[in-house]
């Protein structure tokens, strides 16, 4: 489902909020949905259970200017390399990718290296969150 | 609601609003006539506001009950000696999300979470091993597990024959609480109804062959933790409470009899007084529900059993020794309201899976609550309190029109699939996140009393064995190898052909049970129902 809402800091900006893997917690990918959408930006949410193969196609499908991934099992390396390996297959290696999580700091340096844009823990205030996105999509 | 003022008290700043986090506004006092009548209510009689047990504690220490359980049934059942060995009095298991959503470790749907979350049982032949040296009926086991709770009660059933422990010793507890995981969670697999079907198979068969386990903990905790209020907390479980009594009453389940096993799981979060008194509530509100509109009449029947975990979105990863005292309150919170068994977080539970050190300061707390703070030594010793009395008359009304809400809109089942309460909680979360970025929620050492610089380091890091997924992979396949092939064959047919039935009056747990014995794996299971009965299909409303 997707929403066109007042202009914000996202504005015009088409995201896809995904959950890969079995990981089943999703009230942080929907108060980040909620979120985004109040800023402004066009939210793509996929529900739970997504393979990484699944994500890349609606990230193509629907043009994104960005894709988010909320991954509380512990899995977020090989997930996130998994999208970041099929958004680069297909072309897509433009399309920058965010994690969202638990991520151990540790963690966090690593996925960065790997090429995600941008870690957030769920202890970031919404409204930073939402100026870095704005920043890195601007 | 104003305080009641009185010539000569001192008003403290009368204009500024105080409420509890479910937003039931304070007074700054509470007299004897706002609390109501000096009542009398002793424990153990209806409606058991009180508490269920004449003694309280004295006669029965709430169950220490730590959630553990990682990698390999071997690793598990390493850890499981040790926390016997300490004196943890029961065993709570956490299973891996490949085994909660049914998907056996080779399925690519696993590969990447295989002994992740918890432990991997894709068959009898890992329960054989995570029980191994441990008499199952000495002990009490609680399995978190809902999707294929029918799949591992049967397996406990099959492990217990192995060991030669009669299936009426075992005691422990299934959570087996589908509803709640369309809601938060997210662990479903079948739609909601066939879920129902199994959930009151194994009530009744667990009602007939093992009396003394509770097939089901309806639970709150979960919906708590995604971002809803105490209030909605118990007012959805209890709503959800209600749907299967009435699925079990259809399926001609005898009400007494499996009222008596139903049992509840909530959360404990940082307000002492609520968190009490929504227990005091809720418990006071079943009775009433079951003896109001089901004619219940048997004491033990109305029971409000529950157990709790301490812990969860309400420990933060800024200075993170700080949850270990939030975790010793909500401790606290759980035995002043009556808890019969409880789960205390490790401080570091929320980012990762606690390591041995932090897991036993965690069980430590308990035993610091239940043998050196008195709090136990004598039944409810917050009754009579008139803010508590006052605060579990306002919650109980609370609950009782959020349930109206629900039901004004067609029931918790309508209300799921339609994603109705799904959205609602969605709601709730943001809000709640929001409040904590306007810092009108403290969080200490998060969004107030921070220090410049602040490391936030967990301390030792536990790291999983980057081995346990190939070694998983190679018994599953060995396990295929070996296994008699037809016995598995034969008992897969017979359960896909019981539940491709249209009559859903045929109990699936015999033909359940074979399977185990056959060493059929959980995927090959669920993959039989799944032909028969499909897969959710999640509403995604925002």
């Amino acid at each position: 489902m997707s929403f066109a809402l007042s202009p914000g800091p996202l504005a015009g900006k088409r995201i896809l909020v995904a959950k890969p893997g079995l990981d089943g917690h999703d009230s942080g990918a929907k108060v980040i949905a909620l979120a985004l959408r109040d800023a402004g930006a066009e939210v793509i949410y996929t529900g739970l259970r997504k393979t990484p193969e699944f994500i890349v196609r609606v990230a193509l499908d629907e043009d994104v200017s960005a894709v988010g991934l909320s991954i509380l099992s512990g899995s977020h390396k090989e997930l996130a390399r998994e999208v970041l390996d099929g958004l680069r297959a297909a072309g897509a290696g433009d399309i920058p990718v965010f994690v969202g999580g638990t991520i151990p700091p540790e963690d966090a340096a690593g996925l960065l290296a790997a090429g995600v844009k941008g870690v957030f823990t769920n202890d970031m205030p919404l409204a930073q969150m939402i100026a870095e996105l704005a920043r890195a999509l601007a | 609601m104003s305080a009641v003022a009185k010539p000569g008290a001192r008003q403290s700043q009368p204009e500024r609003r105080v409420a509890t986090p479910s937003g039931i506004e304070v007074p700054v006092v509470v007299t004897r006539e706002m609390a109501g009548g000096a009542d009398p209510e002793l424990p153990a009689a209806y409606p058991f506001t009180r508490g269920i047990f004449a003694d309280g504690y004295r006669g029965r220490p709430w169950t220490i009950r730590q959630y553990s359980g990682f990698g390999s049934a071997e690793e598990s059942n390493q850890r499981y000696r040790f926390l016997l060995d300490q004196g943890q009095t029961g065993l709570s298991v956490a299973l891996d999300l490949p085994t909660q959503c049914g998907y056996d470790p080779d399925d690519p749907m696993a590969r990447p979470e295989i002994g992740k979350v918890g432990v991997s049982l894709f068959s009898l032949s890992e329960m054989e091993t995570l029980f191994a040296d441990i008499d199952l009926g000495a002990i009490s086991t609680s399995f978190t597990i809902n999707g294929t709770a029918a799949i591992i009660y049967a397996m406990y059933l099959a492990a217990a024959d192995k060991q030669g422990v009669p299936r009426e010793k075992l005691t422990g507890t299934i959570q087996n609480d589908i509803l709640k995981e369309y809601v938060a969670r997210g662990t479903w697999i079948f739609p909601v109804r066939p879920s129902l079907r199994l959930i009151a198979d194994s009530i009744l068969y667990s009602n007939e062959v093992s009396p003394r386990f509770n097939a089901i903990s309806i639970a709150g905790a979960h919906v708590r933790d995604a971002g809803c209020t105490a209030v909605e907390e118990m007012a959805y479980t209890l709503a959800n409470g209600l749907a299967y009594v009435d699925e079990l009453i259809r399926r001609g389940g005898d009400l007494t009899r499996f009222a008596r096993r139903l049992s509840f799981f909530f959360y404990v979060h940082m307000d002492l007084f609520e968190e009490a008194a929504k227990f005091r509530a809720g418990r006071r509100l079943w009775a009433k529900l079951l003896r109001e509109r089901y004619g219940v009449t048997d004491d033990k029947a109305l029971h409000f059993r529950f157990g709790v975990v301490c812990g969860g979105s309400s420990l933060v990863a800024a200075q993170p020794y700080n949850n270990i005292v939030r975790v010793a309150i909500e401790n606290m919170a759980a035995v002043l309201g009556g808890a019969q068994s409880i789960f205390t977080c490790a401080y570091d539970e929320a980012f990762q899976i606690p390591t041995e050190f932090s897991a036993e300061i965690a069980l430590r707390t308990q035993q610091i609550v239940q043998h050196e703070s008195g709090i136990a030594a004598t039944v409810d010793p917050l009754g009579g309190s008139y803010y508590v009395e006052w605060l579990t008359d306002r919650m109980e009304q609370g609950m009782l029109e959020v349930m109206a809400e629900i039901n004004a809109y067609g029931g918790v089942v309508k209300a799921i699939e339609d994603g109705w309460l799904q959205r609602r909680i969605a709601v709730r979360a943001k809000q709640k996140k929001d409040q904590t970025d306007r810092g009108e929620r403290v969080v200490v050492g998060q969004n107030q009393f921070r220090r410049e610089a602040q490391a936030d380091s967990y301390g030792e890091v536990f790291r999983l064995d980057p081995q346990i997924s190939a070694r998983v992979l190679a018994k599953h396949a060995a396990l295929k190898r070996t296994r008699d092939a037809a016995r598995v064959a034969r008992s897969l047919a017979a359960l896909e052909a019981a539940a491709a039935a249209a009559a859903d009056d045929r109990n699936l747990m015999p033909l359940l049970v074979e399977c185990c014995h056959a060493y059929a794996t959980v995927g090959e299971m669920v993959n039989c129902l799944k032909r028969c009965w499909g897969e959710f299909q999640e509403p995604v409303r925002l």
